[in-house]
């Protein structure tokens, strides 16, 4: 490789008077009167609803953050509780469907703070003329995602809007789990040194759904990752290791979680590029569309920070367990640029991977 | 696509850039025409390992970002109506106009829908009859061909209600603008390879030529990139001022005959206003008069639109060359991708939201 990659800088997210937080401004939610989609994208848009919408609007009744998931006192231990709604469309694709992601989203937020899932409720809101067929199929299908998870399904609800009102079948799912004692995992404990892990491919499911998305389909043999990986972060934590962070890389996809991990934790994360496990059919897609597999969705896989002296070891653990197989570590965690993520590129240079904005959006060339 | 790999190869990179280094022994400034290639050169740091006197000035070749305010809040007036739906690429919904975006017509209940082809636009007319579907046709040569072959069967299989907003754009006459500009620093240019996919090679000779410039046509993965900058400082070295193919696999000299006929048949050159650089003549394409019954403008009665740019935006000599996006006392204060004050901070391919996105480390020190 020639020489000339310069240095990495170390800069903070306002050094200089760049406002590289993109925007923090003392009146909420300028120059938007009203939502709009990147409002829901899980990038920074969303990020500031919470922010400067509903903190300021809960007061004193809000935890300090709201978080994917709570892990809260009780009864002389701890219970973690999450809730997620869903969305999707089309609501079924390649390797699975709404009713899968209603159950392991949820079951996956749960695992991100080391808890063990137990209940789920399930709450619809239904479109006026929805197929009961089609409705049946997503019940199907949580059932036996909660089936596999080995949760249960304790409570729920049903509504019904007019037809104009929504757009086929919604989904909430709330969550209740336990979390083991002595385990204390959570966005703020990363540390300078600590490895940075992914538990296998990135960019699947996000690409999954793509192409069958109407106007879009394109043959591709991805599926859906979607999985509940409770078993995995067990295998983790059965290592012994003193595990920092677990993010489950779903809307905003891997750059979003390992920046609000930056952020919240006040390091920088350095990725090496060349490590980073994209299959090629998402690389394509990603291409052709003008999206960085970085910013798209998963929904069965991990990002775990790890003491440096313990990464091997849960490594070889991840790799051990069946959603774990071609787990990779992909970067490190570094006193330079806090609040950052920095690619090394291929070739040797270097490029900040930013949190996306709000929707990803397709190129026209 | 497989193939794309072998170039993004490292080694073979390696060796490119050691060619380029041993090969320059002066400063030189070329211009990547292309938003595409100014993307793919921040986001792999490609500029960071060439030899320090080679100066890429980032041109005005990214369709979005030259899409004129005007053309913008014509499209925001249309896409407002009720009874249409409109149609675009993903990236021009988060465009500003002098007051919204797309995005906000469709939040406050507009039907605008992101589709991949203009054809998906076509489709949904012939299925909508009742209502008026408008694609928002915007570009360089790339994809005007696309426009172009709805249009005309728009035409032939008679569908009244689709039409067309058209703001296309042409490089030639751009290359021929930023070289008579008196402030043009540009030695060289690096071509922009798909739109000589589309037009081929005929007309740049003459440039190459008059302004006595090396024109490489180049193509968009790492090691194209590298290989038209390799090509390109060994004709400045040499004092030669030529044109030479360096994206072979994608560019014949003669270009895509059909697509030329086409484009001849739907489109007819006029002048066009480019945003923040202003009209140059001669430098677009609008529907011909046997197809201006599809033309949008006419249709919805909006060409009395007229708007100003923001005054704090630079974007105008960003996308001349004349300054770096960072130079812009707005960017990275007024100015992000979050809340952009012009279309260079929009797209991905943008000049300004390339330096912004991934070049963030090293502005701390330029500022």
């Amino acid at each position: 490789m020639a020489e000339g990659a310069r240095p990495v800088v170390e800069v903070t997210p306002t050094v200089g008077g760049l406002d590289f937080e993109s925007w923090v401004c003392p009146a909420p939610l300028r120059e938007i009167p009203s939502i709009v989609m990147g409002h829901g994208g899980g990038g920074a848009m969303s990020g500031e609803l919470v922010e400067h919408l509903f903190l300021p609007a809960y007061g004193s009744a809000a935890a300090r953050e709201l978080g994917d998931s709570a892990v809260l006192p009780f009864g002389g231990g701890r219970l973690a509780f999450s809730t997620d709604s869903y969305v999707v469309k089309p609501m079924f694709f390649p390797g699975g469907s709404i009713g899968d992601l209603a159950v392991n989203g949820t079951v996956n937020d749960l695992a991100m703070s080391g808890a063990k899932p137990l209940f789920l409720s399930t709450a619809f809101i239904l479109q006026e003329g929805t197929e009961l067929g089609e409705l049946g199929r997503v019940a199907e299908a949580i059932g036996a995602a909660a089936r596999a998870a080995g949760v249960q399904l304790v409570t729920g609800d049903t509504k019904v809007v007019e037809r104009a009102s929504g757009d086929g079948v919604y989904v909430n799912t709330s969550g209740i789990g336990v979390v083991p004692d002595g385990v204390d995992i959570g966005p703020r404990r990363a540390r300078p040194g600590d490895a940075v892990i992914v538990s296998g491919d990135i960019g699947v499911h996000g690409v999954a759904v793509m192409s069958c998305r109407e106007g879009l389909e394109f043959g591709t043999t991805v599926e859906s990752d979607t999985a509940p990986l409770h078993g995995l972060v067990a295998a983790m934590i059965a290592t012994g290791a003193r595990l920092r962070a677990l993010r489950d890389p779903t809307r905003g996809g891997v750059a979003a979680s390992l920046n609000e991990i930056a952020r919240a934790s006040s390091v920088g994360i350095d990725l090496v590029e060349r490590e980073l496990p994209i299959p090629q059919t998402v690389r394509d897609a990603c291409s052709l569309l003008g999206l960085d597999p970085l910013q798209v969705a998963n929904e069965g896989k991990l990002l775990a920070i790890v003491p440096a002296e313990s990464a091997d070891e849960v490594l070889a653990a991840v790799r051990a367990h069946p959603m774990g197989r071609s787990a990779r570590r992909i970067g490190t965690c570094v006193a330079e640029h806090s609040g950052m993520v920095v690619a090394r590129t291929a070739l040797g240079g270097t490029r900040v991977v930013g949190l996306p904005i709000g929707e990803q959006l397709p190129r026209i060339c | 696509m497989k193939y794309l790999d072998e170039f993004s190869d490292p080694e073979l990179a390696g060796k490119l850039l050691d060619q380029i280094h041993a090969a320059t022994t002066r400063p030189w400034a070329m211009m990547e025409v292309c938003g595409g290639q100014t993307h793919s050169i921040i986001r792999h740091g490609i500029d960071q390992l060439l030899p320090d006197g080679i100066e890429l000035i980032h041109g005005p070749g990214c369709p979005v970002c030259v899409t004129p305010l005007e053309i913008i809040d014509r499209a925001l007036a249309i896409a407002a109506r009720p009874g249409v739906i409109f149609c675009s690429f993903g990236d021009m919904l988060r465009v500003p106009g002098s007051s919204q975006d797309l995005f906000a017509v469709k939040s406050a209940g507009g039907d605008v829908r992101v589709v991949y082809s203009p054809l998906d636009a076509l489709n949904l007319a012939r299925q909508n009859p009742d209502r008026e579907v408008v694609f928002f046709g915007i570009g360089f040569e790339t994809t005007a061909p696309a426009n172009a072959m709805t249009v005309h069967q728009a035409k032939r299989l008679g569908v009244p209600n689709f039409s067309l907003l058209v703001s296309h754009v042409l490089v030639p006459p751009a290359i021929a603008a930023i070289m008579e500009s008196a402030t043009c620093r540009v030695q060289a240019f690096l071509a922009a390879g798909h739109v000589c996919s589309v037009m081929g090679t005929a007309e740049y000779p003459s440039l190459a030529a008059k302004y006595q410039v090396p024109i490489v046509v180049t193509g968009f993965e790492p090691l194209d990139i590298l290989e038209g900058i390799r090509r390109t400082v060994l004709q400045l070295e040499a004092g030669r001022h030529e044109v030479e193919n360096a994206y072979p696999r994608a560019v014949r000299d003669e270009g895509n005959i059909p697509a030329m006929a086409m484009l001849r048949d739907v489109f007819e050159v006029t002048d066009r206003t480019w945003r923040g650089i202003g009209t140059i003549p001669r430098s677009g394409w609008r529907l011909s008069g046997k197809y201006r019954e599809f033309d949008a403008e006419e249709r919805f009665e909006v060409t009395g639109i007229h708007t100003a740019e923001s005054a704090l935006c630079r974007s105008g000599e960003v996308l001349q060359g004349l300054i770096k996006p960072h130079e812009c006392a707005a960017f990275g204060k007024e100015c992000t991708p979050r809340n952009p004050l012009g279309a260079t901070m929009v797209s991905s391919e943008g000049a300004c939201a390339a330096y912004y996105t991934y070049r963030r480390l090293e502005l701390v020190d330029a500022k």
